[in-house]
């Protein structure tokens, strides 16, 4: 609590210890009181003054710039109106809980607002600047691109960049929502944002402290709540519309029924009506309205962010609630998007040798697929490849290597440099057929691929024959693999409800279909070029239910356009690539494809409580309203219309803070 | 030219009075407030003068909401 919520709960504090003793008072010498009109006026004015006289000053300003419907003024005309009628507890009790319910108000704001500002706590306060063999503590706005930072166990890395020195984990939790530590050593990239845990690194920085992650992220959720939803605008315009009609309803109230009754020559109780009027004034306020449904919108949105989901804005919140058609790319978003060894096939030799015999042809090279190789062997068997055992390397353009180890005439490569030693395909569909119990159709496949795909990365995978001496010796399939959680993906996609997945890739037809059968999706175009994937998008699009709406996911890197097209676009693995977060609405911090069902269900949730708080609050408001015009809701139904509601609104909307 | 000014304001209903004051205002094209963040977001129009401008809006929005505080 800030020094003035302290001042307004004190004064309410104060002011209830005085309405008790006037109560008891009241209830102990009642007759003498009664019979002293200026006394009992003179009781009740203390508690009133102390409890309302900053809002009497505020009305009392409101009229003198002409705002006659500020909060203040209404507050103030119904009080003083109720205690000139004699209702001097009413009239008390109404100013007394407006306090305590804009206190609660202000105090649930703060705290919602510095629980989201901690849950993206990755901004850092200073770097270690590092010049000649020092280190000194500078504003990290400071640090130049290509300057080197040191960062030690516990601190926050400040500005992105690559490692120069040491090897340590890093916590990427404040980012993607990743719990688990991330290894760095020299030549890696890390982002600012995450916090070292192990030990000490220096890092050359590749960005500015602005450009950074970690200040982009801060930038992004700190803007997201300034793009309006719907529901926003309507409840700002209704509130412009409401407080006037209730107003207009209230003088009505107040004067045309004694009128009409005293023309029909009936007797009239004038005081009645104009105290259903002041109800009206107390119910007139739309504070439980305007509030809550920000307040929705700001907590799912920090929410979302504590796992690593971008929402950049209480719009995309609202369209991305209406998913009903999920369309996806393949690789980088439900595939890894690099090599990894898939399968190996050995054929006379024990698997452990053709592996090791390869990874040591290989070791020279540079390529993607030698390295997946050598990363295959050397992480299945724990060991390290040595360079020394090679005796004898000879490159051979487009089609492998030939390399003399251990004395023996080792050929790794595609389908070409085994009809170059010999080995044609017949042969080798043969040899596998001999080998392999029921999968050699499979095997040919493969091969028939891996030819005419001529060593090319084939998209069913890359397959690397080997030939030891002349002799088939087995080959090494190499594929994109898919990612661990996207059946899973899929599966929490469906059970959320949309109802169309579509998978588009730029991949030939049989990759595209094995792919999109294991993960058991909708519908799947193949062989797409960047363009027709925004023309499927469109057609999608044209084709959905009116109404719903239709979310790209990508791995953003050239699907920017069709990011934009789609109602919704999603980037996933997005950090460090500013294209994709500009192009995209909504950013997933890591690549986990099981985080776009997630960012579904948590749109969802969060536009539920905004309904909510929506029928919720007009609802009783106009309950009140109704009751209140009949003579059965008083004033005291009236406070709780007001700031009951308000209180249950608040703290439904900051309900949007968790997700499960 | 888009500018955004940190403020402060206690109230949502008030945050929103602002934000009509300030669009209301001459030389601005337009203007959000956001009341969770506490900033306005404000959009001039061409050729207009952003610091004359600001001391109107300040103006205009003090007379909406005479608690407000726009920090130029």
């Amino acid at each position: 609590m800030n020094k003035k919520q302290k001042k307004v709960l004190i004064r309410i504090c104060i002011t209830i210890l005085m309405l008790i003793l006037i109560v008891s008072s009241m209830h102990f010498c009642g007759n003498l009181i009664e019979d002293r009109p200026l006394l009992k006026l003179a009781m009740y004015m203390i508690p009133y003054l102390t409890i309302g006289y900053d809002i009497l000053r505020k009305a009392f300003r409101g009229i003198i710039k002409r705002q006659l419907f500020d909060e203040s003024f209404l507050m103030a005309v119904a009080t003083i109106g109720a205690i000139a009628l004699g209702e001097y507890l009413e009239g008390v009790a109404v100013m007394l809980f407006y306090q305590i319910g804009e206190l609660f108000q202000s105090y649930a704001i703060g705290k919602s607002r510095r629980n989201i500002s901690e849950l993206m706590d990755i901004r850092p306060d200073y770097a270690n600047l590092v010049t000649g063999n020092s280190a000194s503590r500078v504003d990290p706005d400071e640090v130049n691109i290509g300057d080197v930072i040191e960062v030690a166990p516990g601190e926050k890395i400040p500005i992105d960049g690559v490692v120069i020195f040491g090897k340590s984990s890093l916590n990427t939790s404040a980012l993607t929502g990743e719990s688990l530590p991330r290894e760095v050593t020299e030549g890696s990239e890390v982002m600012s944002g995450c916090i070292n845990m192990t030990s000490l690194i220096r890092i050359r920085t590749t960005k500015e402290f602005g450009e950074s992650t970690a200040s982009k992220i801060l930038e992004l959720v700190e803007n997201a709540s300034s793009r309006k939803s719907k529901s926003e605008n309507f409840i700002s315009k209704f509130a412009r519309i409401y407080t006037p009609a209730v107003c207009i309803g209230a003088l009505a109230l107040a004067f045309l029924p004694p009128v009409i009754m005293m023309l029909m020559g009936k007797d009239t109780d004038i005081k009645t009506w104009v105290l259903r009027a002041l109800t009206f004034l107390v119910i007139s306020c739309p504070c439980a309205l305007v509030i809550s449904i920000p307040l929705s919108f700001f907590a799912g949105i920090g929410g979302a962010g504590r796992l690593g989901i971008l929402i950049k804005g209480s719009n995309y919140m609202e369209t991305l609630a209406k998913t009903d058609v999920v369309v996806f790319d393949k690789t980088g978003t439900m595939t890894k998007g690099v090599f990894e060894v898939t399968k190996v096939k050995s054929v006379g030799v024990s698997e452990e040798e053709l592996l090791r015999l390869t990874s040591l042809a290989e070791s020279y090279s540079t390529h993607p697929i030698s390295r997946s190789i050598i990363a295959h062997y050397e992480d299945k068997y724990k060991t390290e490849v040595c360079k020394d055992k090679v005796l004898e390397v000879n490159e051979v353009g487009g089609k492998g290597v030939n390399a003399v180890i251990d004395g023996h005439q080792v050929s790794v490569g595609n389908a070409k440099l085994m009809h170059d030693e010999g080995i044609n395909a017949d042969g080798l569909s043969k040899v596998n057929g001999a080998g392999a119990n029921g999968s050699a159709s499979k095997d040919k496949e493969a091969f028939d691929t891996a030819l005419s795909a001529e060593g090319s990365s084939a998209q069913t995978g890359t397959v690397v024959h080997v030939s030891i001496d002349g002799a088939y010796a087995g080959y090494i399939l190499i594929s994109d693999v898919i990612k661990e959680t996207a059946v899973s993906a899929v599966e929490r996609l469906r059970k959320a409800g949309v109802g169309k997945l579509v998978m588009l890739t730029g991949d030939s037809k049989a990759a595209a279909n094995e792919i999109a059968d294991t993960l058991k999706v909708d519908e799947v175009y193949s062989e797409l070029l960047p363009e027709d994937k925004v023309s499927h998008v469109e057609e999608l699009m044209t084709a959905k239910k009116s109404g719903r709406s239709l979310c790209f996911v990508g791995d953003g890197i050239n699907d920017a356009p069709v990011l934009a097209r789609a109602d919704i676009g999603i980037a996933m693995g997005a950090l460090g690539s500013d294209a994709a977060i500009e192009a995209a609405d909504v950013v997933l911090m890591d690549d986990d494809p099981v985080k776009i069902a997630l960012s579904i269900k948590i749109a969802r949730k969060c536009i539920r409580i905004v309904y909510e708080n929506i029928y919720f609050a007009i609802g009783i408001k106009v309950l009140c309203l109704i009751l209140g015009a009949l003579g059965i809701a008083n004033m005291w139904w009236a406070i709780f219309a007001d700031v009951g509601v308000m209180v249950l609104a608040v703290l439904n909307a900051i309900r949007a803070l968790f997700n499960k | 030219m888009k500018k955004t000014y940190k403020i402060e304001v206690d109230c949502a209903n008030c945050a929103n009075k602002m934000e009509a004051a300030a669009k209301a205002t001459e030389g601005v094209a337009d203007c959000v407030v956001n009341f969770m963040a506490l900033k306005m977001n404000v959009e001039f129009e061409e050729n207009a003068d952003p610091k004359g401008v600001m001391e109107k809006v300040l103006k205009n929005c003090k007379k909406v909401e005479d608690d407000c505080e726009i920090y130029l």
